[in-house]
C-alpha cells in the first residue's frame, strides 16, 4: 500500500489552494499574502513570455487533454495537468524549504476497451531544482514528471505513475487562442474573479503510453489550456462545467459555466474559432449547458451529468463520453473529486469533433472551505 | 494392557497421596503454592510492565519511521541540507523526505519536547498515518510559527488549539502557536510537528537537516542500497535500516530489562527451593504411608511419578495464581506510576497491558517445571528406600539425602567461576547469569558433605545442651541440610545484591564528587538541543561578582554508528596533564602520545560498544568531517549510558568554529555566598529559565535521589526474595520439629527437662543458621563479584568498585540467625508440649 493514494491527503489539501480543481482556502486562519498580482483587463498575453510561469499570481495551470489511438486503432483519453500555487505564507523565511510555490501534477489515462482509468498525482514545494515552474517559457516539473516547451514550440510531457506512464510530444498546428477579452477571462459577476486564459487546440500528439507494463506507440490530438489568476472563483461559486473540443473541420470550441448554489449559474463564457482562424467569444447569455444523462459513481455515489447539450452562440453540440467512469477521486481528504473525461461531440446527429469535459463541485463535500 | 494398568495404578497412587497430603497437612501445599505464585507473579508483572512500555515505545517509533526503507541520520546538530536534493535525485530513490528533529527546550519544563520539522507533502508518503493526523491543516502548518502537538504533548503542556507555546531558542524564549492537536490514536507520545521551513527558521537551523527518510523504487534491495550509500556519506551521517532506527531505544535499555527479568527469575527459583524443602519434609513426614503403598505393590516408578506430579500440581495452581496476581500488579503499576521501572529511557505515556500469551505461558510452565523439579528430587530418593526399612522408621536421612556426591557440586562451582570470564553475548552478560546459577547450585550441592564434615569436626564443648544439639544435628544431617540450604540460597542472593547495590552507590558518590569539583553547576535546560550560551553570555557569567573562576563546556550529540544511541561529546577546558585529576579515569595510556595528536577521553561505554582502546585512534565526526583523535584514556561515566567522549575545547573550537557553551562550573571567590552568585548569574539572562543553576551539593543530592529511585524495584524484589527465604527457614524449622516429636519424647524420657529440650532446639537453630549465614555470606561475596565485575559491567558498560557493607550484612545475618533460632524454639515448644510417652509411642 504505497501507491499514489497515500499521497492523497496532502495532494487534495494543497488542491484546495488551486482554484483549478478545488476552491481557495478561504478559511485559512491567517491573512492571505496581499502580494498577489491582480488580473486586469487589457493586459494581453504575449508569447513566448506568457507560456512560462507567473509566480506572482496565486494559481496557475497547464492542462493538456486529448484523444489518442494505438496502432490497432483503439481510442484512449488522457489528461496531464501541472498546477502551480503560491501559498499565503510569510515570505521572509530564508529557508530553502520555504514553500514559496507548490507544484502539483495530475495525470490520467482512460481506456474504454478495458473500461479502466489509470491516474496518479504528485505534489511538492518548489525548490532544490526538484520541483519548479519556470518563468519565460513552459517548463514545469516535479521530480521526473515534467511538461516543457522546446524551442521549436513542441511540448514534451512525461509522467510515470502507478501502472501507467505517458511519454508524449505535442506539436502545435495552430496559434494560441486567447479566450475572453484577448485573454482576460471573467469568471463571475465580481469583476475581480477573472483569469488570464489561452488555449492551444489541435495539438498533434506522438509518443507512447505504457499501461500495466504494456508499451504502445500512440498518436492523436490534444488541447492545452494555460490559465493564471489570483481570484479565480468568487465566493458564491461551488464548481464549474467546462469543455474544450477540437472540431473535425479544424475549428475549436471552449465553453464553461460557473455554478452557484441551488443550481444557479453565476457566469458563463465561450470561445469559438472556426477553421479559418476567426475567433468569436461569447457573453454569459449566449452559452447554455443542458444535462442529458446522469451517471452515478459506484465509488463515491456522486451523480455527474456526463451527457450534455451545449449551446454556444448558434452552435448546438451534443456531448457523449468516451466511457462513463472518468471520475478522478482524491476523496481521502478535502473531497476534491471531479469528473474529467474524453467526450465525442456531435451536432444534428453527425459527429463534429472530440475533446474533454470537466465537471467539478458535484460531490457533496465540494464546497468552500 | 499392562501399561494401561500401570498408568491407572499411578493415578490411583497419586490420588491417595494427594488426598492424604491435603487432609493431613493442608498448610504445606499452601506454602508451596504461595512460593511459586509469588515467583511467577513477580516475573510476569515485571515482564508485562516492561513489555507494555516497550510495545508502546516501539509502536510510537514505528509511526515515526513510517514506511521508509532507509533512514539517513546525522547527529542532533545535523548536516547540510545539500545532501537532500542529491538523495532525492538518486535513481534508486522513489521519495526522499527531509526531517529536522529538534529537542526543544521549554521554559520551566524538565524534559524537552521532541519536534519534527517535516515537509508534510513528502512525509505524507513516509508517515501517512502521522500526517493524516495533521489532516487538512497541512497548509496551515506552513505558517512559520505554527506547530501541531500530539494529544500527549498538549495534555502535558496544558496547551490547546490557538494557544501560544513558549520555547527556548539560544538563550531567548520565542513563541509558537498551537495550530491543532494530533489525536492520541495516531501518535500516543509527546511530539510536535512543524513545517520544515518553519522549523529551520524558528530554531535558527537554516540550511540544516538531521534526518532524511528514503523510500526506494520498487524492487531495489534496501540493504544493498544502504551499504552502497553509506560509503558515499560524509562522516557522522549514517544510512540506517528502519528496524534499527525503530529499535534504537529498545536496544539501549535491553540490558536493564533483562536484568530485571533475571531478578524476577531469582525470586521464582527461590520459590522452587521452598517447594523442594517442603516437599522433602512432606515426603519424610509421609514416609510410612509411602512405604505402605510400596508394600501394597505400587512400583518405585509409580511412586516417583505420583510425588513429582503432586509437585507439578502445586506448581500449576501457584503458577495460575501468580499469573493473575502478576497481571494485577502490572495493571496497578501502569495505572499508578509511570511504566519506566526506574529507567528514564523507557519513560513512556499511556502504556497499556497487552496480553502476551506466549510469555505468560512460559512463566506458567516455568512455575510448574520448577515445582515438579523441586518435588522430583525427594520423590526419587523416597522411592528408593526399601519399604520394610521405611516401615520400621529408618532411612529418614536417606529419604532426602542428595544422591549427587560432592563432585557435582565442586564441578558446578568451578564451572561457575570459569564461565564468568567468558565474553558477553550480543552485549548481554549471558555467561554471567549462567555463572551465578552454576555457583548457586554447586554451592547448594556442597552443603550436605560440608555440613557433615563440619559437624563431625566440631569439638566437644563439655556443655551438655550444645553438644547434644550438635550430635542431634549430625544424626539428622539430611534435615539440617534442608534448613541450611534454604538459609544459604536466600541469604547469599541477598548478600550478593546488597553488595552490588552498595558498591554501585559508593562508586556513584565518589564519581559525583570527582565530577562536581566546583561550587556551582550550571547548564542549559536539560536534554535540549536548542539552547546554548553565546560567547557574550559566557563573558557575562564570568564577570559576575564573586566568581573566582568559571569553566565552560560544550556538549553535543554525535553519532558514531547509526544504529546506536548518540554519544555525548563534551568539549571542555583541560589538558592531558590535568585529565588524570579532573576525569575519573580507569585506564590511561602510559608514554607519549603521537605528535600533534588531539587527545580524546572516552567513557567505558564508548570503549565497550565501539571497541576503541586507549592509545588507539578515534575518528570523530565534527562539522561534517571525520577528525582524527587519539584515545588518551578511558573514564568512568554513570550519567550517559550511550557513551561520552571528552575532548579539549580548543580542539573542538578549531574543528567546528563553535564557541557556544551548554554547561559550566563556577568556583566562588573565598568567602562568597553561593546563593548571591546564583541570583546574579540569573540576572545575566532575560529569563530565569535560560539556564539551570544549582549548587554542587544540590546536584549531588538530586543525583543520589534519582539513583535510589532507579533501584527501588531492585530493592523490592530483593526484599521479596528474602521473605521467601525466611519463610522457607521458618517452615523448615517447624516441620523438623514436628517430624522429631518421637525424638523429643525419647529425650524427655531419658530425663531431659522440657526447658532443656527447647534450649537444645534453640542451640540447634543457632548453630545451623550461623553455619548457613557464614556459608551464605561467603557464597554471596563470590556471587557479588560476578554481579559487580561481570553482569553489571557488561549490562551497563560502566565499572564499579567493590565495596562490602559489613555493618549492614552483619545486622542482616544476626536477624536471620535470631529468626532461625526463634522459629526453632517456637515450633519446638508445641512439639515438646505433648506427652512424652505418647510421642515416643507414636509410630511415625
Amino acid at each position: 500500500m504505497r501507491g499514489p493514494s497515500a499521497a492523497a491527503p496532502a495532494f487534495a489539501a494543497a488542491l484546495a489552494f488551486c482554484a483549478g480543481h478545488a476552491l481557495p482556502a478561504a478559511g485559512a486562519r491567517y491573512a492571505p499574502d496581499t502580494a498577489y498580482a491582480a488580473v486586469m483587463p487589457g493586459a494581453v498575453p504575449t508569447f513566448p513570455a506568457d507560456y512560462g510561469s507567473h509566480d506572482r499570481f496565486r494559481t496557475e495551470w497547464w492542462y493538456v487533454t486529448g484523444w489518442l489511438k494505438t496502432a490497432s486503432g483503439k481510442p484512449l483519453g488522457f489528461q496531464i495537468t501541472f498546477f502551480r500555487t503560491r501559498p499565503s505564507i510569510w515570505r521572509e523565511n530564508p529557508s530553502a524549504f520555504s514553500p514559496r510555490q507548490l507544484i502539483i501534477a495530475h495525470a490520467a489515462l482512460g481506456d474504454p476497451t478495458r473500461g479502466r482509468l489509470w491516474r496518479d498525482q504528485r505534489i511538492a514545494r518548489a525548490g532544490f531544482g526538484l520541483a519548479q515552474a519556470d518563468a519565460g517559457d513552459t517548463r514545469v516539473w516535479i521530480g521526473d514528471w515534467k511538461l516543457a516547451r522546446a524551442n521549436d514550440g513542441a511540448y514534451h510531457a512525461q509522467v510515470a505513475g502507478a501502472h501507467f506512464s505517458l511519454h508524449l510530444t505535442f506539436y502545435p498546428t495552430q496559434p494560441p487562442m486567447l479566450n475572453g477579452a484577448s485573454g482576460f477571462s471573467r469568471k463571475g459577476p465580481d469583476p475581480e474573479a477573472a483569469s488570464y486564459y489561452y488555449s492551444i487546440p489541435h495539438l498533434r500528439v506522438g509518443g507512447e503510453v505504457v499501461r500495466s507494463g504494456r508499451r504502445d506507440a500512440v498518436s492523436g490530438e490534444a488541447w492545452l489550456d494555460h490559465e493564471w489568476s489570483s481570484a479565480y472563483l468568487d465566493r458564491g461559486a461551488i464548481g464549474w462545467d467546462w469543455i474544450g473540443i477540437n472540431l473535425d473541420d479544424g475549428g475549436a470550441v471552449m465553453a464553461f459555466r460557473i455554478r452557484g448554489a441551488n443550481g444557479t449559474v453565476r457566469w458563463a463564457g465561450a470561445s469559438l474559432r472556426d477553421s479559418g482562424g476567426a475567433l468569436e467569444t461569447f457573453a454569459p447569455s449566449e452559452v447554455a449547458f443542458t444535462p442529458l444523462r446522469q451517471w452515478k459513481s459506484p465509488r463515491t455515489a456522486i451523480s455527474y451529468p456526463i451527457e450534455w447539450r451545449v449551446r454556444v452562440g448558434a452552435r448546438r453540440l451534443t456531448l457523449r463520453p468516451l466511457m462513463d467512469d472518468q471520475e478522478n477521486d482524491a476523496r481521502r481528504s478535502s473531497g476534491a473529486i471531479y469528473w474529467e473525461g474524453a467526450v465525442r461531440a456531435s451536432e444534428h446527429g453527425k459527429p463534429v469533433g472530440r475533446g474533454y469535459l470537466e465537471l467539478t463541485g458535484y460531490g457533496a463535500p465540494m464546497r468552500l472551505r | 494392557m499392562g501399561a494401561r494398568r500401570a498408568r491407572g495404578g499411578a493415578l490411583g497412587v497419586w490420588r491417595v497421596l494427594l488426598v492424604s497430603q491435603i487432609r493431613e497437612q493442608p498448610a504445606r501445599p499452601i506454602i508451596s503454592v504461595l512460593a511459586i505464585a509469588i515467583g511467577v507473579a513477580l516475573a510476569s508483572a515485571i515482564f508485562l510492565v516492561n513489555g507494555a512500555a516497550l510495545a508502546q515505545f516501539t509502536r510510537a517509533a514505528r509511526r515515526l519511521v513510517g514506511e521508509s526503507d532507509v533512514v539517513v541520520r546525522g547527529s542532533r546538530d545535523g548536516f547540510s541540507e545539500s545532501l537532500f536534493p542529491l538523495l532525492a535525485r538518486n535513481p534508486d530513490v522513489a521519495v526522499a523526505s527531509p526531517v529536522l528533529e529538534i529537542d526543544a527546550a521549554l521554559p520551566g519544563r524538565p524534559l524537552p519536547l521532541k519536534v519534527l520539522g517535516m515537509d508534510p507533502l513528502r512525509a505524507d508518503q513516509m508517515q501517512p498515518a502521522l500526517i493524516a493526523g495533521v489532516g487538512a491543516g497541512i497548509l496551515d502548518l506552513m505558517r512559520p510559527d505554527g506547530i501541531y502537538l500530539s494529544a500527549a504533548a498538549a495534555a502535558q503542556l496544558g496547551a490547546g488549539r490557538g494557544d501560544a507555546l513558549a520555547v527556548i531558542v539560544g538563550d531567548a524564549p520565542k513563541h509558537l502557536v498551537v495550530l491543532g492537536i494530533i489525536p492520541a490514536d495516531v501518535y500516543s507520545q509527546p511530539l510536535g510537528i512543524m513545517d520544515i521551513a518553519s522549523a529551520q527558521w524558528f530554531f535558527d537551523r537554516i540550511g540544516r537537516l538531521n534526518r532524511i527518510d528514503l523510500r526506494l523504487v520498487d524492487g531495489r534491495d534496501p540493504d544493498a542500497f544502504r551499504a552502497r550509500l553509506q560509503r558515499t556519506l560524509p562522516a557522522g551521517i549514517f544510512a540506517i535500516a528502519p528496524r534499527a532506527e525503530r529499535d534504537r531505544a529498545a536496544t539501549a535499555t535491553r540490558a536493564y530489562r533483562v536484568n530485571l527479568n533475571m531478578l524476577a527469575l531469582v525470586a521464582l527459583w527461590t520459590g522452587a527451593f521452598l517447594v523442594f524443602s517442603t516437599q522433602s519434609l512432606s515426603v519424610l513426614r509421609r514416609r510410612n504411608s509411602l512405604a505402605l503403598l510400596r508394600a501394597l505393590g505400587v512400583t518405585r516408578a509409580q511412586l516417583e511419578r505420583a510425588l513429582t506430579a503432586e509437585g507439578a500440581l502445586w506448581g500449576a495452581v501457584g503458577g495460575a495464581l501468580g499469573l493473575g496476581v502478576g497481571a494485577l500488579i502490572a495493571a496497578l503499576m501502569l495505572r499508578l506510576f509511570t511504566s519506566d521501572l526506574g529507567n528514564d529511557q523507557l519513560r513512556i505515556v499511556g502504556a497499556s497491558l497487552a496480553a502476551q500469551p506466549l510469555a505468560l505461558c512460559a512463566f506458567f510452565a516455568m512455575g510448574v517445571l520448577v515445582s515438579a523439579f523441586g518435588a522430583w528430587l525427594p520423590a526419587r530418593a523416597a522411592a528408593r528406600i526399601a519399604p520394610a526399612r521405611a516401615l520400621k522408621g529408618g532411612g529418614g536421612a536417606a529419604a532426602v539425602q542428595s544422591t549427587a556426591g560432592p563432585w557435582l557440586g565442586v564441578i558446578l562451582c568451578l564451572a561457575g567461576v570459569g564461565i564468568a570470564w567468558l565474553p558477553p553475548v550480543a552485549h548481554l552478560p549471558i555467561f554471567g547469569y549462567i555463572s551465578v546459577a552454576a555457583l548457586l547450585f554447586g554451592a547448594v550441592l556442597l552443603v550436605p558433605p560440608l555440613t557433615v564434615r563440619l559437624l563431625r569436626a566440631a569439638p566437644h564443648s563439655g556443655r551438655v545442651v550444645l553438644d547434644t544439639a550438635i550430635a542431634q544435628l549430625r544424626d539428622n544431617v539430611a534435615l539440617s541440610t534442608l534448613s541450611l540450604a534454604s538459609i544459604i540460597v536466600s541469604f547469599s542472593l541477598m548478600v550478593a545484591m546488597a553488595i552490588m547495590v552498595y558498591s554501585f552507590r559508593v562508586s556513584f558518590e565518589n564519581w559525583l564528587t570527582r565530577l562536581l569539583p566546583a561550587d556551582i553547576e550550571l547548564r542549559v535546560p536539560i536534554g535540549s538541543g536548542t539552547s546554548y550560551w553565546s560567547p557574550e553570555d559566557q563573558a557575562k557569567i564570568a564577570a559576575v561578582a564573586g566568581v573566582e573562576r568559571v569553566e565552560f563546556r560544550r556538549t553535543r550529540q554525535i553519532d558514531l554508528a547509526g544504529a546506536r544511541m548518540p554519544v555525548t561529546l563534551i568539549a571542555r577546558d583541560l589538558t592531558r596533564a590535568q585529565a588524570a585529576t579532573i576525569l575519573p579515569l580507569v585506564r590511561t595510556v602510559h608514554g607519549a602520545a603521537p605528535p600533534n595528536a588531539r587527545p580524546a577521553w572516552i567513557s567505558e561505554a564508548v570503549a565497550d560498544i565501539y571497541g576503541y582502546r586507549p592509545g588507539g585512534t578515534l575518528m570523530l565526526p565534527l562539522a561534517g568531517w571525520a577528525h582524527r583523535f587519539y584515545v588518551a584514556g578511558v573514564w568512568r561515566d554513570y550519567a550517559r549510558s550511550g557513551g561520552a567522549i571528552v575532548i579539549e575545547r580548543a580542539d573542538y573550537l578549531a574543528a567546528t568554529g563553535d564557541s557556544t557553551a551548554t554547561e559550566g562550573a563556577i568556583w566562588l571567590a573565598p568567602g562568597q555566598d553561593g546563593a548571591a552568585v546564583v541570583a546574579a548569574v540569573h540576572k545575566c539572562f532575560a529569563r530565569p529559565d535560560s539556564l539551570e543553576i544549582r549548587t554542587s551539593t544540590a546536584v549531588r543530592r538530586h543525583s543520589l535521589r534519582i539513583f535510589d529511585r532507579a533501584f527501588t524495584v531492585t530493592y523490592a524484589i530483593e526484599a521479596i526474595s528474602v521473605l521467601i527465604g525466611l519463610a522457607g527457614v521458618g517452615f523448615a524449622a517447624s516441620s523438623t520439629a514436628l517430624a522429631r516429636r518421637a525424638e523429643f519424647g525419647m529425650l524427655r524420657h531419658i530425663g531431659m527437662l522440657r526447658g532443656q529440650v527447647i534450649r537444645l532446639l534453640a542451640h540447634e537453630g543457632v548453630v545451623l543458621s550461623t553455619l548457613g549465614v557464614l556459608y551464605g555470606m561467603t557464597l554471596g561475596v563470590v556471587l557479588s563479584l560476578v554481579l559487580v565485575y561481570v553482569i553489571n559491567r557488561e549490562s551497563f558498560h560502566w565499572s564499579i568498585d567493590l565495596a562490602i557493607p559489613f555493618w549492614q550484612l552483619s545486622v542482616l545475618g544476626a536477624i536471620l540467625v535470631a529468626a532461625a533460632a526463634g522459629t526453632a524454639v517456637w515450633s519446638g515448644r508445641s512439639a515438646v508440649s505433648q506427652d512424652a510417652l505418647r510421642a515416643l509411642r507414636e509410630d511415625w
